[in-house]
């Protein structure tokens, strides 16, 4: 096999995998995303991951496209489509085979303690994942204020997060950061 | 019109076609997660599900693994036309912003790693974790309000698990999920008691 087929084939598997353990979504598997692309494989640096995940961000569109955008750092265009359809397919499958069975399980008990007994541990994936960026993300005081009053932003305001994102970018296009 | 419909009122039929066009608006309207217009669009502007058939609906495609905005594409697609409504949901909603997030890549790629450009990024970079540690403190909020003591150690737990002793997620999933269901079910006798 070729290095190149080679490594699709790891990138499928290794998100197939994140898919069926992604409860809560994309934002609760970046610890692992990032541990397998940078500690795992050195596919790209810290840093490097910090910055596909801001571009993710600033994209329109759910947060799975960190998968799309490590896939394409690691096997191009080819790699982008096998990392989003791996990251999509087997959840889809489950979804698709599921929907079926919740909707007669309405009154269940073990429907209800499903869904209430996986929300801690996605509570704490999600700040996990704040953790690592953050640490990732920030190389001084100043880029750890804005991530402070970003925040704040997120807590406190109901309006659109691209005009916090925009700020941001704008204050650092600036040289201010 | 953004009027709500009532339940069992008889709206048409969607066809794979307008499941594509429609999360294909979708997929282009929000940023950093798309949750809040799925509900908008299905809800209020095209009436193919009540308040309460979504809510239904969500409340699955979270307890399920996986995207929760794919979760509830496929979902919603297999509802009203099978395998064929789920694929074209599930590429309406994906295919546009994965074009535009590999184009902005590429542009990165090219002016990223230097100048003016990754300056941009930087700035972007610092808002974005953000923006993540503010969506976990309003889902633990919940938690701290209700007091809910052992909900509260299952949260510190799988962050000290991920963050500090950096064991896989595939292992904590595997031994803190079962534990949070048996607290869950225990909470579930309790409320059904009372």
């Amino acid at each position: 096999m070729s290095p190149g087929a080679a490594r699709l084939e790891l990138l499928a598997a290794q998100f197939a995998a994140l898919s069926l353990v992604a409860f809560g979504g994309a934002n609760a598997v970046i610890p692992e995303m990032r541990r397998q692309a940078v500690t795992a494989h050195h596919w790209m640096s810290d840093a490097q991951f910090a910055h596909l995940f801001a571009i993710a961000q600033a994209a329109p569109g759910p947060n799975v496209m960190i998968s799309t955008l490590v896939g394409w750092k690691v096997a191009g265009i080819p790699g982008a489509v096998v990392a989003t359809l791996a990251m999509c397919g087997p959840s889809s499958v489950l979804a698709f085979a599921a929907s079926g069975l919740w909707e007669r399980a309405r009154e269940a008990r073990w429907r209800i303690a499903l869904a209430a007994g996986l929300a801690p541990v996605t509570v704490g994936l999600v700040g996990a994942s704040a953790w690592l960026l953050t640490r990732a993300a920030d190389q001084n005081w100043r880029q750890a204020a804005v991530t402070m009053a970003a925040a704040a932003y997120g807590l406190l305001s109901k309006r659109n997060p691209l005009w916090c994102l925009g700020a941001a970018a704008a204050l650092g296009f600036a040289g201010l950061l | 019109m953004t009027r709500e419909l009532q339940s069992n009122e008889v709206v048409g039929r969607p066809t794979t076609a307008a499941l594509f066009l429609s999360f294909l608006g979708v997929g282009l309207s929000g940023f950093g997660g798309v949750l809040p217009f799925a509900r908008r669009m299905l809800v209020e502007k095209r009436g193919w599900l009540t308040t309460t058939e979504f809510n239904e609906t969500l409340a699955l495609c979270q307890a399920l693994p996986g995207p929760n905005i794919v979760n509830v594409a496929v979902v919603v697609g297999a509802r009203f036309a099978g395998l064929g409504g789920s694929a074209a949901a599930f590429l309406g909603l994906m295919g546009a912003p994965v074009a535009i997030v590999l184009a902005l890549a590429a542009i990165y790629d090219r002016y990223g790693e230097t100048g003016p450009a990754a300056h941009f990024i930087a700035g972007l970079g610092a808002a974005a974790c953000g923006l993540v540690a503010a969506t976990a403190f309003k889902m633990a909020y919940p938690f701290v309000r209700q007091r809910a003591a052992a909900s509260l150690i299952l949260i510190g737990l799988t962050f000290v698990a991920i963050v500090g002793l950096q064991i896989s997620l595939v292992w904590v999933v595997l031994v803190l999920g079962p534990i949070g269901f048996a607290l869950a079910w225990r909470g579930a006798a309790k409320a059904a008691a009372q």
